[in-house]
């Protein structure tokens, strides 16, 4: 296991909700990450988040912890949950609250 | 680099021979995209495992030359019929 990784996975472990992602929620650095940030403020949990422009080795390894090649990246509870794509379809269909403990809007 | 909508669905449907691959240019710049990819092979599929089918058929790409690259995967309704 790399560094990377093995730090990754302690950051996943550690916060129930956490979004990897291109700049901070107050300024994200990217439209998709944007769209993410947006989805979690929406869900109304709390959540951390980890800058990967911040960190070169989180950034490339994050992409391979979970075989996914973009950022953003969400985890709960340990577990990839997906890119923001996927955070919306999740969202519209009412999963992602679900999975997030989320009181239904 | 960017990459031609109609490269993308080639290798979709290269990969994924039954898919219904449809493409929308988002930006106008031949860099940012949308995909609808629909197929039968999907069924029962996570959509984490539906997307990775399609990004692997990308060949690496998705994150470099394909920038951006909006996703949605479904499998067939089979309300036509």
């Amino acid at each position: 296991m790399s560094d990377a990784e093995g730090r990754i996975g302690e950051i996943v472990k550690a916060n129930e909700v956490v979004l990897f992602m291109k700049g901070t929620p107050l300024f994200p650095q990217c439209g998709f990450s944007s769209r993410a940030i947006t989805i979690l403020e929406h869900l109304g949990v709390p959540f951390e988040s980890v800058d990967v422009l911040q960190d070169p080795e989180i950034r490339q390894g994050i992409k391979e912890y979970s075989d996914w090649p973009t950022i953003p990246q969400l985890y709960v509870k340990g577990e990839f949950v997906g890119g923001s794509d996927i955070m919306m379809e999740m969202f519209k269909s009412g999963e992602l609250q679900q999975l997030v403990g989320a009181e239904a809007s | 680099m960017p990459m031609a909508a109609s490269e993308i669905e080639r290798l979709i449907r290269e990969a994924i021979p039954d898919a219904e691959v449809t493409i929308r240019d988002l930006a106008g710049d031949g860099d940012h995209y949308a995909a609808k990819v629909v197929s039968a092979t999907f069924a029962g599929m996570p959509r984490v495992k539906q997307h990775q089918r399609v990004y692997a058929a990308l060949g690496g790409r998705m994150g470099g030359e394909l920038h951006a690259l909006q996703l949605e995967t479904a499998e067939p309704t089979g309300d036509e019929t």
